[in-house]
């Protein structure tokens, strides 16, 4: 998808009066079923660390690891492809369409798909992707965007999603408008089904690679991503290099994280382990089984200041606990990531030039980091791309001017103390009797939204200095 | 015990207030209290817009200013944090000033918390009569850990009720340079935050940041609201009869 | 791709500054996947016989899905025939061909029309023989295999599995070496489920729905006697 980072303001600005949107992000559960379920596992912290521990000796020792990966799951069967552009992986997952002549594709949730927007290409080249994820497929039926990266329509209100219904399910010979989420989740499952069914091949992504057996694992509450790599003729999955794990036992303990975080479910309903093709005298199973390694930008990021987002395992809980996000939800962030993930991880793969906003839109509250299972600085990283920032002149020029004043008078306290008890002690004088300013030249951002309480007059400096003039008591 | 009070920008220039009601605690826990001239701002405004080169000459003026003292202390959780956790990282580069550094950090607290875990303080002589709920500022809380310190202090002062805000560990849309960046989000974070405030039926609001406190209570007035907005190191010394936050000074 | 392969593998090392004929180093990362060590596994799965059981029975339950216990294997049909009426659902089972379930006394039950082989779309019900349960969670390991089509897992509304007690482990660890040993010296299997209640969404207004694409009701049949204690399939 065309990334829109770069009309954050904008786009902040409407989800902000967005009614609607507004209502539907108020219902989001997410903090407090996280909070349940850690409360119930008192190993939660301890898990943390080692799963921290294991990612950062996978990428450590990532170009072995992908070897010892490619060798097993070859061994099983599987074709590995190798890609470092999006185009690269386009092309891969056509050319595999194609050769099998894929009329219809169905796809669980994968978020490398949105990345290299492959549905569109599928689409360019007469075949029909159709999105399973219960969330993905309203969105895809709105041609709208994912809002996060765990539940994609989050945005969206029940009535919307009847209208979506309403408009889509015609062709199905549906005429009803559906009231209630259990009907409209019984109609998508029935259209759904016949797709399932339908389908040439069939597309997912991949929570972890296992190096141990060449195996690529999935987890879902719906069960539509294992319809979907069960039944058609191929099952191809959509990963990058940074998912890799040594062992089942290692993917084991990510895994005790992973639902929790995200859901506060103590283990997703589906949690799928995938090695290779169907075995000669299985009878059911895909013919084929690929497995597209994309770079996209993520190897660069080994041994830059950047390393650390790299043990992201998208369990959506720093977006979750997000002031931001929950302000002003994911489409605002104008592409495939939202929220403070997002943030660090978007500049990374598009450039700085093209998302400078979303590291700066942030208070560094560090709530994202306090709750993320991988113990991800995030607040630390969106502060090295501010720096980044700041190197290349991006940051905009009045606010630059702004702070190299301050910076210079603060490094020169003399200068400073002058200044301070000059400029406080007329806007003390001038907001005094109401003890707030309503607005003032210069501030108009913060009043806009509040008041500003009005200095008391004389500076801390300056009162000390008096009093220490004077010989305190 | 000989303590460098560093006054933050905020304190010395909107609310000095804070200043001597900090330097009453250091005071009456034993502390000797100096206030070196040298001292403007921690750097935070320009480390986390990206401006190493500021950050890393204002963080070697604190460290020459503040090198003579035992404790160096700051009634914000916000700069407490900058000098203690981000100055190490920020001159790590730099063999002269990094152990410099480290050695400023170890000594460098956020007031409250300096009382309690340092001084050993656990109660004031104040008293206030009223429902009092008090917001976690985020630096504080999540860099340094202050939380059961105020908490403990209130808990001490006579008449006091404490109701605990709900969100009280949900940022208030300040953020520093944030809230002049994305102000409409910052005002949407700052109007939530005044929901919970209000909802809780106090009639005064504490925290331990100014920055934060200066937000809430700009809102709070906007919205017409009747509370009263202080910083905790006021009420903690019994500094109740000054103007709160954003309220007429004859 | 190879050039793809080659750029991205030269990338990584040149980023790592190390080199990609360490003999050291490839034996460390030979000897971490060798050895599969356990990480830290979380105290309540550390149960006996009996805890493994009361605990795999509430997590199951916490999950939605419904469990009937029965003595012997000679019950299982019966407890089937039960399931299906208390449901209102049609006396029809697709039963995987696991010589487990096929040798069960289905004739026992001669009202109840009993199929095998891989998931047909009209298919009500289908009972599938769990290779082991994680009282850890309440979860079920299901192991595909030419005699278990992993479509009766997913396709038919309600899906049935057969778990003897025997097969309950505390922990996912316990499991992985259970299939480790069962899998000796033969193919890994192509897809290893782990299945913790009926599907479900969220997806519209956060509202909690069950049903979603797969199975609407998981029904667990518990059987206290096993073939040996060891795990089936």
């Amino acid at each position: 998808m065309q990334p829109t980072s770069n009309a954050f303001k904008e786009n902040a600005h409407l989800a902000l009066n967005d009614a609607t949107l507004q209502r539907a992000i108020s219902k989001l559960g997410f903090q407090a079923a996280r909070a349940a379920a850690i409360a119930r596992l008192p190993e939660f912290d301890k898990l943390r660390e080692q799963a921290r521990a294991i990612k950062d000796h996978v990428l450590a020792n990532l170009d072995l690891y992908l070897e010892r990966y490619e060798a097993e799951a070859q061994k099983r069967g599987t074709e590995v492809h190798w890609c470092r552009t999006p185009q690269e992986a386009r092309d891969a997952v056509l050319a595999i369409c194609r050769r099998l002549g894929a009329k219809t594709v169905t796809k669980g949730k994968t978020m490398i798909g949105e990345e290299i927007a492959i549905n569109d290409y599928l689409e360019e080249n007469g075949i029909v992707p159709v999105e399973t994820d219960l969330g993905e497929y309203i969105i895809q039926l709105r041609h709208e965007p994912p809002s996060h990266i765990i539940a994609p329509a989050i945005h969206l209100t029940k009535d919307q999603v009847s209208d979506t219904f309403l408009t889509s399910h015609r062709q199905y010979g549906k005429t009803r408008r559906l009231e209630e989420a259990a009907e409209m989740l019984a109609e998508a499952r029935e259209i759904l089904r016949a797709k399932f069914i339908a389908a040439d091949v069939g597309i997912t992504g991949a929570n972890f690679l296992i190096a141990e057996t060449g195996s690529s694992v999935i987890v879902t509450n719906e069960g539509n991503g294992d319809l979907t790599q069960t039944l058609p003729k191929a099952h191809i999955v959509l990963a990058t290099p940074e998912k890799l794990v040594p062992t089942l036992e290692d993917a084991t303990t990510i895994l005790r994280l992973l639902a929790r975080s995200a859901t506060g479910q103590e283990m997703s309903v589906y949690t799928t382990f995938s090695t290779g093709p169907r075995r000669t005298a299985d009878r059911d199973g895909p013919g084929e089984y690929h497995v597209v390694i994309l770079d996209n930008g993520r190897t660069a990021l080994i041994g830059s200041e950047f390393q650390d987002i790299l043990r992201c395992i998208k369990c959506g809980a720093c977006i979750n606990h997000c002031p931001v996000y929950n302000a002003i939800g994911g489409h605002a962030y104008g592409w495939v990531y939202p929220g403070p993930m997002g943030s660090v991880l978007t500049p990374a793969i598009i450039g700085i030039e093209a998302a400078g906003h979303l590291p700066n839109a942030s208070t560094f509250c560090g709530r994202c980091e306090s709750v993320c299972p991988m113990k991800i600085p995030l607040p630390k990283m969106l502060r090295h791309w501010r720096e980044k920032e700041f190197e290349k002149g991006l940051t905009p020029q009045r606010f630059r001017l702004g702070l190299k004043l301050w910076a210079w008078l603060a490094r020169r306290p003399r200068l400073y103390r002058l200044a301070t008890r000059l400029g406080m002690g007329m806007l003390g004088l001038a907001g005094r009797s109401k003890g707030r300013f309503r607005t003032l030249p210069l501030a108009r951002g913060w009043t806009e939204g509040r008041d500003l309480p009005s200095p008391e007059g004389p500076t801390f400096h300056s009162l000390w200095a008096a009093q220490q003039g004077r010989g305190r008591p | 015990m000989k303590v460098g009070l560093f006054v933050t920008c905020l304190v010395d220039l909107f609310r000095p207030s804070v200043g001597f009601a900090a330097v009453k605690l250091l005071e009456e826990a034993g502390c000797e209290l100096e206030v070196p001239r040298a001292q403007t701002c921690c750097g935070q405004p320009a480390y986390n817009s990206g401006d190493k080169a500021d950050a890393k000459a204002i963080a070697r003026q604190v460290i020459e200013a503040f090198a003579a003292y035992d404790f160096v202390v700051a009634p914000s959780g916000s700069c407490a944090g900058m000098i203690k956790l981000h100055y190490p990282p920020l001159l790590a580069d730099e063999p002269e000033w990094a152990e410099r550094a480290h050695d400023l950090a170890r000594r460098t607290y956020e007031l409250i918390s300096f009382l309690v875990d340092v001084c050993g303080m656990d109660g004031v002589d104040a008293r206030h009569e009223g429902k009092v709920t008090y917001h976690d500022s985020c630096s504080g809380l999540r860099e340094l850990g202050v939380k059961a310190q105020p908490r403990k202090l209130l808990a001490s002062v006579a008449g006091l009720e404490l109701c605990e805000l709900p969100g009280a560990e949900v940022c208030c849309g300040f953020g520093g340079t944030f809230c002049i960046k994305y102000p409409e989000i910052s005002t949407r974070m700052v109007a939530d935050k005044v929901k919970d405030i209000q909802a809780t039926g106090a009639g005064t609001l504490l925290a331990g940041d100014l920055g934060c406190l200066l937000n809430m209570a700009g809102r709070l007035e906007r919205e017409g609201a009747a509370l009263k907005v202080r910083h905790v190191a006021e009420l903690l010394a019994g500094m109740t009869e000054l103007p709160a936050i954003g309220e007429p000074r004859r | 791709m190879s050039a793809a392969r080659d750029q991205i593998l030269a990338g990584v090392r040149r980023a790592l500054g190390k080199s990609g004929s360490d003999g050291a180093r490839k034996a460390l990362v030979d000897a971490r996947i060798e050895a599969h060590a356990r990480n830290l596994v979380p105290k309540r799965a550390e149960l006996d016989r009996a805890g493994q059981l009361k605990l795999f029975l509430e997590m199951a339950e916490k999950a939605a899905a419904t469990v009937a216990r029965v003595e012997h294997l000679a019950d299982v049909p019966g407890a089937v025939a039960d399931f299906l009426a208390a449901q209102n659902l049609p006396a029809r089972l697709r039963l995987a061909p696991d010589p487990v379930l096929t040798r069960l006394p289905w004739s026992e039950r001669a009202l109840l029309k009993i199929e095998t082989g891989t998931a047909q779309g009209s298919d009500t019900a289908s009972l599938t023989p769990a290779f082991a349960g994680i009282a850890e969670t309440g979860t079920l390991m299901l192991v595909s295999g030419p005699e278990t089509p992993t479509t009766l897992n997913f396709l038919p509304d309600n899906h049935l599995v057969l778990l003897s007690e025997g097969q309950l482990v505390g922990p996912y660890e316990d499991a992985w070496d259970r299939l480790r040993a069962a899998c000796r010296g033969e193919a890994w299997p192509r897809t290893v489920n782990f299945i913790t209640g009926p599907s479900r969404s969220a997806d519209i207004e956060q509202q909690l729905q069950m049903g979603a694409h797969g199975p609407r009701r998981l029904h667990i049949i518990l059987v206290a006697e096993g073939s040996d204690g060891e795990a089936q399939g």
